[in-house]
């Protein structure tokens, strides 16, 4: 019977993130949360599929895990095939096209987090109507803003097609190179909208900064707990999206890993396995399963580094790291104002690639020596994400994949912050209203998760909450839309 | 006049049909004045509140969740577009359907090289996967089919304001790629 009052709330599809994902909360007769679990409810299979296919064929078949940031997965399968075709390292030509690349896709995917999906709440509040929160809504009352938005997503779209072909599944980047060149005129034509794409970031920053600041103390602990960071740096501790080593800190700064390359990942990270996601839960092993999780993404690498090479993002960081008195930043909603420290970033890399007459140049390919095995990594907008294939060098077809996604090294985090909501709106309320389980979702978005890439699949989304008897019958359902 | 409503889903896919869709860039600015949304992941919809006029279908169908909200999909739209290879064909995630799906969950959770303690998830919480990815067509009628991968933006604003406005839809040749 129902009447031991247990309740079970289901979030049941998250929305405005990208993908496919599901919440359950356990709450007690007294409203006290007893289990709070972010599911991810889709499959794919890729490392078993993509085995006995050519290794070349990786960078273009593994980004249709994910059309989102389908350049990260493009350029990391690419890095890895590097690797494989013995090729350490690029002609300058190829190396920059692969890098402007890879700030275009940050640049458009950081802006459209920012707008499309979470400022909506930002803007409006977490329990403004549902009818207007949403881009829509954004649309409709911030005309400008949202103008801006668009077109910042698009110019990160051309430089995506200058430099991969095409938008959406591009196919630049090739084994050991790139197959084009920046031609004068494609230059030309970006290089026109650059300086106000700069300018158009610093005013995200700027929004990003003023309404985390103007949430306050319970803003900054919405949804937030101490946790280890993970990302990539530059060999000299400077951020590096695009290539470096690995490095670790706990969430008070103490150096957990560095210097870490590629090649040696499997010493340093393991998955764990949880019946009830999808998506698995990756560790730093020294520390183990229990306390070794981390986040990944803006935040951490904002964390992580140690300088950023770019005048105005170092400034921004130094002002965002006083924060913390210089210590590690675990504040969960701080993620937008990090990312929009990053979209400052990509831009100025931007500007300052599109400058470089090696983008010009046409040596576009190294050759190497055959090897049986690559690993690779890179920081994709979403956080460090990680390619391994192994080949049978005789007849090159692929017969081990395994890949770490961004979101899979988020998941931990993810599931404490669904834990950490529900204990500080839900607990306690007898009624649940959909403004309160959009709290929850705030707090998934903050992560921008990829959910199309974690499972290497993806699906649609609804939102249904059912209150549950212990019995497994349904006392009171809701319906959102 | 009400404004025609347009609803999208994304099934087993990448999502990157819906990022072409963004990609109509400015146009979305004037889409907003033709249309409204109704059930989509860009916004907080998620159940049919009332009849759609188009229906925008992403990805191919993998599991048990899928074929329910196809099915709702086919009830709700007066008109239902397959959009891109994986809604036409089942697209790359179809790669999986050479294999037993035993084998790619055993890659997945118990051989995969940093997996430890490895177990198949099977919480009734998720959803169960079917044996294949289907092609939409295969479960429900579908009326226009896109290809592309994605279909370009140009070829989604072409046949969008097609359909809205009650035109035939025709397609340039220039607009028709399957890559
Ligand atoms: S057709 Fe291509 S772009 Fe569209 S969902 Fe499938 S893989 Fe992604």
């Amino acid at each position: 019977m129902a009447d031991n009052g247990k309740r079970k709330i289901v979030i049941n599809p998250v929305t405005r993130i990208e993908g496919h994902g599901k919440v359950t909360i356990h709450m007690d007769a007294a409203n006290n949360v007893e289990q709070a679990r972010f599911h991810i409810i889709e499959f794919r299979g890729f490392e078993r599929f993509i085995q006995g296919r050519f290794y070349w064929e990786a960078p273009v078949a593994v980004q249709r895990l994910c059309g989102i940031c389908p350049v990260s997965h493009h350029l990391c399968g690419a890095k890895a095939t590097d690797v494989i075709v013995g090729v350490d390292k690029l002609p300058p030509t190829a190396e920059k096209m692969r890098r402007l690349m890879h700030y275009g896709q940050t640049y458009q995917s950081h802006a459209m987090h920012f707008y499309h999906l979470a400022s909506p709440d930002l803007l409006f509040g977490f329990d403004a109507p549902v009818a207007k929160r949403n881009v829509i809504g954004v649309i409709q009352e911030f005309p400008e803003a949202a103008t801006k938005a668009v077109l910042m997503r698009r110019f990160g779209q051309e430089i995506i097609k200058a430099t991969a072909g095409k938008k959406v599944h591009g196919t630049g980047a090739i084994p050991g190179g790139i197959n084009k060149n920046l031609s004068v005129e494609e230059r030309d034509s970006l290089k026109k909208d650059a300086d106000k794409m700069l300018e158009w970031a610093v005013e995200a920053l700027e929004l990003a900064k003023k309404v985390t600041k103007a949430g306050g103390q319970s803003l900054l602990e919405f949804g937030s707990f101490p946790s280890n960071h993970l990302s990539i740096v530059r060999p000299d501790g400077c951020m590096d999206l695009y290539d470096g080593v690995l490095r670790a800190k706990t969430s008070d700064g103490k150096i957990i890993l560095d210097q870490v390359k590629p090649a040696d990942y499997l010493d340093y990270i393991r998955e764990e396995v949880r019946p009830w996601s999808y998506m698995k839960f990756p560790f730093i092993t020294s520390i183990g399963q229990e306390n070794g999780w981390y986040r990944v993404g803006p935040l951490s690498r904002i964390n992580c580094c140690d300088f950023i090479d770019t005048p105005v993002a170092e400034k921004e960081r130094q002002e965002f790291m006083a924060l913390g008195g210089g210590k590690p930043i675990n504040s969960t909603m701080a993620y937008h104002w990090a990312r929009m420290i990053e979209l400052v970033h990509s831009a100025e890399k931007i500007v300052e690639l599109l400058d470089d007459p090696d983008l010009q140049g046409t040596n576009l390919v190294a050759v190497g020596k055959k090897r049986p095995r690559g690993v690779a990594w890179i920081e994709a907008p979403r956080g460090t994400l990680f390619h391994h294939y192994e080949i049978n060098p005789e007849t090159d077809q692929i017969r081990v994949a395994n890949l770490i996604v961004s979101t899979t090294n988020n998941n931990e985090a993810m599931n404490r912050c669904v834990q950490v909501v529900a204990n500080q709106h839900l607990k306690g309320k007898a009624e649940i209203t959909e403004g309160l389980l959009n709290h929850i979702e705030v707090g998934i978005r903050a992560y921008d998760p990829c959910l199309s890439c974690a499972t290497h699949a993806l699906g649609r989304m609804r939102l249904q909450v059912q209150l549950v008897g212990p019995d497994g019958s349904i006392i009171e359902e809701k319906l959102r839309g | 006049m009400a404004k025609p409503l347009v609803a999208t889903a994304p099934f087993t896919g990448c999502f990157g049909c819906h990022m072409s869709l963004l990609d109509i860039d400015d146009r979305i600015l004037k889409l907003v004045e033709l249309v409204e949304f109704d059930k989509s992941p860009i916004n907080d919809i998620k159940v049919f509140t009332r009849p759609v006029d188009v229906g925008l279908l992403e990805g191919g169908i993998s599991n048990d969740e899928n074929v329910e909200w196809l099915i709702k999909f086919r009830e709700n739209c007066k008109i239902l577009v397959a959009v891109g290879q994986c809604a036409l064909t089942g697209g790359v995630p179809a790669m999986r359907n050479t294999v037993p799906l035993k084998e790619c969950l055993e890659e997945a959770y118990l051989k995969g090289p940093t997996v430890i303690d490895g177990k198949i998830p099977n919480d009734p919480e998720i959803p169960i996967l079917l044996d294949k990815v289907y092609p939409c067509h295969e479960i429900v009628k579908i009326d226009y089919f896109l290809p592309g991968c994605p279909p370009s933006a140009d070829t989604l604003w072409a046949a969008l304001t097609a359909l809205l406005t009650g035109k035939n839809v025709g397609l340039p040749y220039e607009l028709i790629k399957y890559d």
